[in-house]
C-alpha cells in the first residue's frame, strides 16, 4: 500500500496561507463594497475551504472515486439550494404570487 | 431442475451459534436481514392495520366509525409506518442485506458492526413510534407539514419526529455500507458490467439515502426546534416561511420514492431473466437508468408544490423537468417486456408478482405523468387521484416486487421451499385485491373526492364500498403467504443451492450458506446472465 | 506484523482493502454531513434574501473578535490533526499522542469561547425561545438571523464534542499502541471528520458574523 505523506513544510505553509486569508477577510468586512462583500467574503471562505480539503484532506493524492464523492456531496448541496432559491427569486414574477 | 436434496447442509447461518445474544450481537448480514425480515414484517402489519380501519371509516360517507381526529391519526399512522418502516428498508434491509454480500463474492459487507448498528437505530426509532402509537398518535399526515405540525397540532408530534429522525439514519448507514461495499468488496473478475442488476438498483438506492435523507433529518429537526422552543422557523407569524419546509421536506421525500421503488426495479430485473430463461435485454440502459433514476430523481421535488405559494415560474421549471423522469422508467419496462419475448417463461409464484408488477407499475408511472403536468395537476391534487397513484408505484410496484423477492430468496434464506400452488393463488388474490382497492380511487379522486377526510358525498358511495372490499381481498392476500412460509419452515421439501436454476454467485453457495457465504473466494469469469446461450441470436 | 494481522477484520482480505473501505465509508458519510448542514445553510440563504436589512442589524450584535479568533484557533487544531495523520502515517506515536492532545484542546478552547458567547448572548437577551427581547424595527426578521446562528452554531458545536470523544478514543488507542505504520486509519478518517468540521466553521464564520459589519 503507497501512501503520500505530505511533508510537515506544506502543512504549515497551507496554515500560514488560512491564517493570512481569516485575517484579510475580516478586515475587508470592514470596508464598504456593497454587495460584494458577500462575494469577496465567500470567495474567500471557498479558498480556505479548498486548501483544507486538497492539503489537510489529502485530497490532491486521493483516488479519482473518493474525488467524486467529494464532489457529490458539493453537487447536491448545489442542487438543494440552486433549485430553491429557482423558487424564491421567481416570487412575484407573476401577477398572482406574491414576493416572500 | 436442480438434483433432489435430502439434507440441508451440516453447519450454516442459522445453526451456527444458538441463543438470544447470538443473534442481538451477530454481525452476519445473513442473520441481521433476518433480524429485519421479522420486524419490518411486523410494521407492515400494523401499517395495514391502520389501513384497515381507514378503509373501514371511508365504507360509509358518514363519520361514524371513527371521529374525524381518530381517522386524522389513523391515516397519519399508516402513512409513517408504511413509509418510515417498511417501504424504505423493505427491500435494501431485508433482501440487499442477505443477498449483497453473496453476489459480490463477499464474506460479509464492508462494516458489519455498522449494520447491526443500523438495525439498532432502526428499531430505536421504531419504537419511539409504536410509543407514539400507544400513547395517543399523530394527526399531521406523513409529510408534517407546518405550521400545523409546529403550531397547531395536539398531537405527538416531536416524539414521531425523533423517531422518523433516528431512523433516517439507520436508512444512511444502510445506504453507506452498500456504496462502499459494492465499491470495495466484489470478488476478483466481478466488474461493473458484470455486476447483477440488483446491485446497480441498490447502489442507486445507496446514493439516494445517503443525499437525501440527512435534509430530512434536518427539516424534521427543525419543526422540532419550533415546536419545543416556541420559535418560528417556519412559522408565517414570526417571519418564517412554511414553503421552506416543503422544500426541505421534498427534497428528500421525493428522491425517497425511488428509495422506495428503485430496489423493487432491480427485483424484477434479476426474476425476469431467472423465470424468463434469457439475459435481460440491454443490461447496460436498465443499470445507466438506475443511476440515471438516483440522480435526476433530485432535481423534480417541486411539482408536489404546484397549489403552494411556490412561485408559477418554478413550478413551471419543476413541471418541466419532472416529465423526462418517465424516460430512465419506461426503458426499463420496456426493456423488461423485451425480455421476455421469446424467453422460456414459467409462471411460478415470484413470476407472477414479477407480471403484477410491470402491468401496475406502467399504470402508477403514466398516472405520474398526469400529475406531473401543472394544469391538470391543480385539478387532482389532494384528491383520491393522487393516493391511488402513489398506491400503484408503492404497493402495486414495491410490494409486489418485496413479495416476489421474498418468494424467490426464501430457499436460499431458509433451504426449504414453499408450496408453490398456494403462492400462485395468493399472488392473484393480491392482484385482483389491489385493483379492487385502488382503481375505484382513481376514479373517485378525478371525480372530486378529496384525500384525508373521513366523511365524503353520498355520491362517492359505491366506489369506496369497492375500495374497501379490496382492501379486505388484499388483506388476505398478504396473510396467506404469512401461514404458508411459516408453516414451509419446517414441512416443506429442501430446495437445495440453486432451485430456481438461476444464475448469479448467491446460487452457487449452499441453501442456506455457511456463516461466511462461500468455501472460498470465487472468482468471476463471465457475465453475470449467461443463460442458454443459444437464445443469445434473439436479442 | 501479528498486531496488523489482529487490526484486520474478519470480513477483508488484507489491510489495504480495510483502508480502502473505511476511507470511502468516511467520505461518504462526509456527503451525508454536507448535505445535513447543507439543509440549514439554504434556510439561511433563503431568510438571508428575504431579510437584507435586519440580517444587517442583527449582525452588528455577534463578536467579530470572537469569531475570529475562534475561526484562528479551529483552523490551527485542523494543523495539529494533520499533522497528527502525517506522525500515525510515519508511525511515530509519541508525536502521534502529543498532536492528538492539542488537536483536543484547541477543539476545547474553541467551544470554550464559543460557550462564553452564548453566554453573553444570554444576558443581552438574545435567544429566541428563552428570552429574546429587540425593541427596534424588525423584530421577527432579527430573531431568525439569531434564530440560524444558534442552531447552525449548536450544530457545529454538537458535532465538535463528538470529534473531540472520537479524539479520546484515538489517545487511549495510541497510548495502547494500538497504530503503526501499516494500521493506521482510524486517525486517518477521525482527521477528515474533524477537517470537515473545520470547514463548517469557515463559511459559518463569514456567513454569521461579517454581514453587517459596513452598515
Amino acid at each position: 500500500m503507497t501512501v503520500h505523506i505530505t511533508p510537515r513544510r506544506t502543512y504549515y505553509l497551507v496554515f500560514a496561507v488560512l491564517m493570512i486569508l481569516t485575517a484579510t477577510t475580516t478586515g475587508v468586512a470592514f470596508i464598504d463594497m456593497g454587495p460584494f462583500n458577500v462575494v469577496v467574503a465567500l470567495f474567500i471562505a471557498s479558498i480556505k475551504a479548498v486548501l483544507v480539503v486538497l492539503f489537510f484532506m489529502h485530497v490532491l493524492h486521493v483516488t479519482n472515486l473518493t474525488k467524486v464523492f467529494v464532489a457529490a456531496g458539493i453537487v447536491w448541496l448545489a442542487i438543494l439550494i440552486a433549485l430553491t432559491l429557482n423558487d424564491y427569486l421567481t416570487r412575484g414574477w407573476d401577477p398572482i404570487s406574491r414576493p416572500f | 431442475m436442480s438434483p433432489i436434496v435430502t439434507e440441508l447442509p451440516k453447519i450454516h447461518y442459522l445453526n451456527a451459534a444458538y441463543g438470544l445474544k447470538s443473534w442481538l450481537l451477530t454481525t452476519d448480514h445473513k442473520r441481521i436481514a433476518i433480524l429485519y425480515l421479522i420486524t419490518v414484517t411486523l410494521y407492515f402489519f400494523l401499517g395495514g392495520f391502520f389501513a384497515l380501519l381507514v378503509r373501514l371509516e371511508l365504507m360509509t360517507p358518514a363519520s361514524d366509525l371513527l371521529r374525524p381526529e381518530t381517522y386524522n391519526r389513523m391515516f397519519t399512522m399508516h402513512g409513517i409506518v408504511m413509509i418510515f418502516f417498511f417501504l424504505i428498508p423493505a427491500i435494501p434491509a431485508i433482501i440487499g442485506n442477505f443477498v449483497i454480500p453473496m453476489m459480490l463474492g463477499a464474506r460479509d459487507l464492508a462494516f458489519p458492526r455498522l449494520n447491526l448498528l443500523s438495525w439498532y437505530l432502526f428499531m430505536a426509532g421504531g419504537l419511539f413510534t409504536l410509543y407514539v402509537v400507544v400513547i395517543g398518535g399523530v394527526d399531521t399526515g406523513w409529510t408534517f407539514y407546518v405550521p400545523y405540525s409546529s403550531v397547531y397540532s395536539n398531537s405527538y408530534v416531536v416524539a414521531t419526529g425523533l423517531g422518523v429522525f433516528i431512523t433516517g439514519f439507520s436508512s444512511i448507514l444502510t445506504g453507506l455500507n452498500f456504496v462502499v461495499t459494492t465499491h470495495t468488496m466484489r470478488a476478483p473478475g466481478l466488474t461493473w458490467g458484470r455486476l447483477p442488476l440488483f446491485m446497480w438498483s441498490l447502489y442507486a438506492t445507496s446514493l439516494v439515502q445517503i443525499l437525501g435523507t440527512p435534509v430530512l433529518a434536518i427539516a424534521v429537526a427543525l419543526v422540532g426546534i419550533e415546536r419545543i422552543w416556541r420559535v418560528g422557523i417556519f412559522d408565517p407569524s414570526l417571519g418564517g416561511d412554511p414553503i421552506l419546509y416543503q422544500h426541505l421536506f421534498w427534497f428528500y421525500s421525493h428522491p425517497a420514492v425511488y428509495i422506495m421503488v428503485l430496489p423493487a426495479f432491480g427485483v424484477v430485473s434479476e426474476l425476469v431473466q431467472t423465470f424468463s430463461r434469457k439475459r435481460i435485454f440491454g443490461y447496460k440502459f436498465v443499470a445507466g437508468a438506475s443511476i440515471g433514476i438516483a440522480v435526476y430523481g433530485f432535481l423534480v421535488w417541486g411539482h408536489h408544490m404546484f397549489t403552494t405559494r411556490q412561485s408559477v415560474y418554478a413550478g413551471l421549471i419543476f413541471s418541466f423537468l419532472s416529465y423526462f423522469i418517465a424516460v430512465p422508467s419506461g426503458i426499463k419496462v420496456f426493456n423488461w417486456t423485451a425480455t421476455l419475448y421469446k424467453g422460456s417463461v414459467s409462471y411460478q409464484t415470484p413470476m407472477l408478482y414479477t407480471f403484477g408488477f410491470i402491468g401496475l407499475f406502467t399504470i402508477g408511472g403514466l398516472t405520474g405523468l398526469f400529475l406531473a403536468a401543472m394544469g391538470l395537476d391543480l385539478h387532482v391534487h389532494d384528491t383520491y387521484f393522487v393516493v391511488a397513484h402513489f398506491h400503484y408505484i408503492m404497493v402495486g410496484g414495491t410490494v409486489m416486487a418485496y413479495l416476489g423477492a421474498i418468494h424467490y430468496y426464501w430457499p436460499k434464506m431458509t433451504g426449504r421451499l414453499y408450496p408453490d400452488a398456494w403462492g400462485r393463488f395468493a399472488a392473484l388474490l393480491v392482484f385482483v385485491g389491489f385493483n379492487l382497492t385502488f382503481f375505484p380511487q382513481f376514479l373517485a379522486g378525478y371525480l372530486g373526492m378529496p384525500r384525508r377526510y373521513a366523511a365524503y358525498p353520498e355520491e362517492f358511495h359505491l366506489l369506496n364500498v369497492m375500495s374497501t372490499a379490496g382492501a379486505s381481498v388484499l388483506a388476505v392476500g398478504y396473510l396467506v403467504p404469512l401461514i404458508y412460509l411459516l408453516w414451509s419452515l419446517r414441512h416443506a421439501p429442501l430446495a437445495g443451492p440453486n432451485p430456481w436454476g438461476a444464475r448469479g454467485l448467491e446460487w452457487q453457495t449452499p441453501s442456506p450458506p455457511p456463516t461466511f457465504n462461500f468455501e472460498k473466494t470465487p472468482i468471476v469469469t463471465d457475465e453475470t446472465y449467461e443463460y442458454s446461450l443459444e437464445e443469445e441470436e434473439v436479442v | 506484523m501479528s498486531e496488523s494481522t489482529n487490526a484486520l477484520a474478519h470480513q477483508f482480505d488484507d489491510l489495504e482493502q480495510q483502508a480502502r473501505s473505511n476511507t470511502l465509508g468516511m467520505w461518504a458519510f462526509l456527503a451525508t454531513e454536507v448535505l445535513f448542514f447543507g439543509g440549514l445553510f439554504t434556510a439561511y440563504v433563503v431568510y438571508r434574501h428575504a431579510f437584507p436589512e435586519a440580517f444587517a442589524v442583527g449582525s452588528k450584535h455577534m463578536d467579530v473578535v470572537a469569531g475570529t479568533v475562534n475561526t484562528a484557533v479551529l483552523i490551527a487544531s485542523s494543523l495539529m490533526m494533520a499533522l497528527a495523520v502525517q506522525s500515525a502515517q510515519l508511525g511515530l506515536r509519541r508525536p502521534l499522542i502529543m498532536f492528538l492532545l492539542l488537536t483536543m484542546t484547541l477543539g476545547a478552547v474553541f467551544l470554550g469561547i464559543k460557550a462564553w458567547e452564548y453566554h453573553h448572548k444570554y444576558v443581552e437577551n438574545l435567544v429566541p425561545g428563552v428570552n429574546f427581547v429587540w425593541e427596534g424595527p424588525l423584530r421577527n426578521q432579527v430573531q431568525m438571523l439569531f434564530l440560524l446562528y444558534f442552531i447552525m452554531t449548536g450544530t457545529h458545536a454538537l458535532h465538535m464534542v463528538i470529534g473531540i470523544c472520537l479524539l479520546t478514543y484515538l489517545v487511549l488507542g495510541a497510548r495502547r499502541g494500538r497504530f503503526s505504520r501499516e494500521y493506521f486509519f482510524p486517525v486517518e478518517i477521525i482527521g477528515l471528520y474533524w477537517h470537515f468540521v473545520d470547514l463548517v466553521w469557515i463559511f459559518l464564520f463569514p456567513l454569521l458574523y461579517l454581514i453587517g459589519l459596513h452598515l
